[in-house]
């Protein structure tokens, strides 16, 4: 049987958990940011 | 320092990454940004509008937490920010070094693409202007640090304008002169009143090196012209009688504080009144001058078309 996670362990976890879900979010808001700004170039240069 | 061992092989919390970017001082950065922008009479995209206001607000981030990276070993000298990030022990400095290069890049590229490329310049030379100038080599050797670091705070109303109409005109230049001015009597003020602070860390503040009666005689010299740049837009003829009423009335109010600095012979904090009232009152100056400009300038544009 494994031995139960140490708690700084399961700190560390967490802290890879929020870290890799903020950084989907912000690429996510970067990649939608980029795309709008494109659209919007393109509007104003029409 | 035991806690920054004990904490270092941690990965980042966003709030400590948060909290390095000054939320508080971006907050002003981003008010004056935007108030240059929307003071501009070019009509711009609301997409691209936003995503330039953002792009302040990320090279701002970018740039604080350059500069905590920088000073950590000062924050941890003095009381007002030993708590950070990165002197408490929270963050390790290479996360703190990437984040901020990395937030600084984006908005630059971000800006170039949203913008133009002269908005874009202009924020990375405030970055630099800020983390490198100021932080590297002025703060630690010259008690004029803030006057001509006092700089870096003051682009981003030129920045809001340029990436608005792609160009430099004169009333963004007073609204930079006028920030520029302002952040000497600002930052003397507070460090009047935490100058036992910056004497642990080794800064050399005004108050540190020339005494608490030469940075009040500063702080009063500093607030006149201030007062005649910030009334200056409306006697040139770039604003209306609105801005030009609330300019006189903030700026005549600030002398009169600064004045009472002046009159004060205070040497212990708990009796530097006029000094926190100055300090707390300089940054509502701000707010309001800029949110007056921006409103003069949207009701003389607009007001003829709503009016008919």
């Amino acid at each position: 049987m494994a031995d139960p996670p140490r708690p700084e362990q399961e700190l560390i976890r967490r802290r890879q958990r929020s870290g890799a879900r903020a950084t989907a979010w912000v690429l996510a808001a970067f990649i939608i940011l980029v795309f709008l700004i494109t659209i919007a170039k393109i509007w104003v240069n029409r | 320092m035991p806690a920054i061992t004990a904490t270092q092989h941690l990965p980042a919390d966003w709030r400590d990454l948060f909290a390095l970017t000054k939320p508080r001082v971006m907050t002003l950065v981003v008010f004056t940004g935007l108030c240059g922008l929307l003071a501009a009479h070019g009509a711009m995209n609301p997409v691209l509008a936003f995503a330039s206001v953002l792009c302040i607000a990320l090279g701002a981030g970018g740039a604080a937490a350059l500069n905590q990276w920088y000073e950590a070993d000062l924050d941890a000298k003095m009381k007002r920010t030993a708590d950070r990030p990165l002197p408490a022990g929270r963050l390790s400095r290479d996360t703190a070094l990437h984040f901020g290069i990395g937030l600084s890049a984006a908005s630059v590229m971000l800006m170039d693409l949203a913008a133009n490329h002269l908005a874009a310049a202009i924020l990375a030379f405030s970055i630099f202007f800020y983390a490198v100038v100021y932080t590297v080599w002025l703060k630690r050797r010259t008690p004029q640090n803030i006057v001509i670091g006092g700089a870096a705070g003051a682009f981003p109303p030129l920045i809001g304008w340029v990436a608005a109409t792609g160009e430099l005109a004169l009333l963004p230049v007073l609204l930079f002169l006028l920030i520029f001015l302002w952040t000497p009597p600002h930052f003397w003020a507070l460090s009047l009143f935490v100058r036992s602070d910056y004497a642990a860390a080794g800064i050399p503040m005004l108050p540190v090196v020339a005494g608490a009666e030469a940075t009040r005689r500063q702080i009063a010299l500093y607030s006149l012209p201030m007062a005649a740049v910030a009334v200056a837009p409306w006697l040139l003829g770039l604003t209306g009688a609105l801005y030009g009423i609330v300019a006189v009335a903030l700026s005549a109010f600030f002398v009169f504080l600064s004045l009472g600095v002046l009159a004060n012979r205070a040497t212990e904090p708990a009796a530097m009144g006029p000094e926190k009232r100055l300090f707390a009152f300089s940054v509502l100056y701000l707010f309001l001058l800029f949110g007056a400009v921006a409103c003069d300038r949207l009701a003389n544009r607009y007001a003829p078309t709503l009016l008919g």
